[in-house]
């Protein structure tokens, strides 16, 4: 039998070791997997590069992570974010690493890594600072730059249903960076809301198949599925 | 600073300039910061599809006090609602969207627009301390109009229309209209700057004056 659902924070995330690739889900707070980062933090893991579009803010989550010196390199698109203060005091101080992307091209670059394309030409960010030190060539008349496949360890991510098998949804706009990120990871991780029967999913509304996923595990959401926004957000439950 | 017969326009007012130029049935993404008012202006009835970069089509206003939903953003990490027919995705395929030619326009804000159609909105220097790029340089790269709304000059008056950027580009000669609190200016390929229409009371010197490239007379 295939069961992936651990039932603690601790046994998902054992074995992660020192110098991991993590990518974590989200955009902003939303669809980020808030328990698995506080679960980071108690693992212990460190000289960890940290891939997610925005760079953490106040002083819990990611930003934790990053304020007990625990993330050497940072990999986003977006750090500037209101209140992103731990990551500011840190790259001022030089006590991080940051690698800008643009943010469509560091979504490619995951899911290129889960697809088996090692790298691609695209014309974002050509002829521009963030194409420094990167091949370019003109295809099509285009001016493209190539980018390379970006590959994690472990990936966290936030699902909203699973299975034993590992088949995920995810709700509203949470689904952001998670589908491709659980791609592009040796080992994926998630946390979901609920865990329902295998086939409780039905098949065409899974989001993420099961292959991509390797433990899962339940923690309910503060956010829950509480009332939607309006009938127009009903509509689209 | 304008004479004060000359009526600049609102952050709203520019807004609404704007979304009356968009017709029905065009997919349009709005940048973060005055891009964002857009949406607001734009009557339910005349249909356009929004589009998040956070894999949102079909993107709703903002909702009631009370009725806001976690799960449900735009770009600036804002509440939102999403109209029935909208639809969600994950950030792959957004970009697909942005970066292959889906989407019809796309409006953003920026520190400079040059009279070759240059755009420069994400760092202001070389060593900037930490740019925050975000999903620009695509929406640049890949959509099929990019219109930028924005302040004619900066807060001590110095122009942001101009002859050739000075910041690091965004993404070079996409730009094909800025609409700015002033005036609307088309940018024409091997022209420049076409003055498609101005802030009433101003006249075409006052608002040379404070421009730092040449503008033209429409006709």
């Amino acid at each position: 039998m295939i069961d992936k659902v651990v039932q603690s924070i601790a046994e998902a995330l054992e074995g992660i070791r020192d110098g991991s690739t993590v990518l974590i889900g989200g955009f902003g707070a939303v669809g980020q997997p808030d328990a698995l980062i506080e679960g980071l933090i108690e693992q212990g893991a460190k000289e960890l590069v940290a891939v997610a579009n925005n760079a953490g803010t106040g002083h819990v989550g990611l930003a934790r992570l990053m304020e007990l010196g625990r993330v050497r390199k940072i990999i986003c698109s977006f750090p500037r974010s209101a209140g992103s203060v731990v990551f500011e005091e840190l790259y001022k101080a030089g006590k991080i690493e940051l690698e800008i992307v643009p943010q469509g091209t560091l979504a490619e670059r995951m899911r290129a890594a889960g697809a088996g394309i090692p790298a691609f030409f695209t014309p974002t960010g050509a002829g521009t600072l963030l194409a420094r030190g990167k091949e370019e060539r003109e295809i099509g008349g285009k001016l493209c730059v190539l980018e390379e496949a970006l590959h994690g360890d472990v990936a966290l991510v936030e699902g909203w249903e699973a299975d034993r098998w590992g088949n995920l949804t995810y709700r509203r706009s949470g689904r952001n960076f998670n589908p491709v990120m659980a791609m592009a990871a040796a080992m994926t991780v998630a946390q979901v809301d609920r865990i329902v029967e295998l086939g409780g999913i039905p098949p065409e509304n899974v989001m993420t198949p099961a292959v991509y996923v390797h433990r899962v595990v339940r923690v309910p959401s503060p956010y829950g599925s509480a009332a939607p926004a309006g009938a127009a957000a009903g509509a689209a439950a | 600073m304008p004479d004060q017969a000359v009526a600049v326009l609102s952050r709203n007012q520019m807004a609404k300039r704007l979304a009356d130029d968009i017709p029905e049935g065009w997919c349009v993404n709005l940048g973060i910061g005055i891009p964002t008012l857009v949406a607001d202006h734009v009557p339910e009835s005349r249909e356009v599809l929004f589009q998040s970069e956070n894999g949102i089509l079909g993107m709703g206003p903002a909702p009631e006090k009370g009725h806001e939903d976690f799960w449900l953003i735009n770009a600036g990490k804002q509440p939102v609602t999403l109209r029935p027919g909208g639809s969600y995705f994950h950030h792959a395929d957004s970009f697909s969207m942005i970066r292959g030619g889906h989407i019809d326009l796309c409006v953003l804000g920026a520190f400079e627009v040059a009279e070759n159609g240059d755009i420069a909105n994400w760092a202001t220097s070389e060593n900037d301390s930490a740019p925050a790029v975000g999903g620009a340089m695509d929406l640049a790269a890949g959509a099929k109009r990019l219109w930028v709304i924005m302040e004619h000059t900066t807060k001590d008056g110095r122009p942001k229309i101009v002859e050739r950027c000075a910041y690091p580009l965004t993404a070079a000669g996409v730009v094909t209209r800025v609409y700015t609190n002033l005036a609307v200016l088309d940018v024409v390929p091997g022209k420049g700057f076409v003055v498609r229409d101005m802030a009433p009371g101003l006249t075409l010197e006052a608002l040379q004056a404070r421009t730092g490239a040449t503008l033209h007379a429409a006709g």
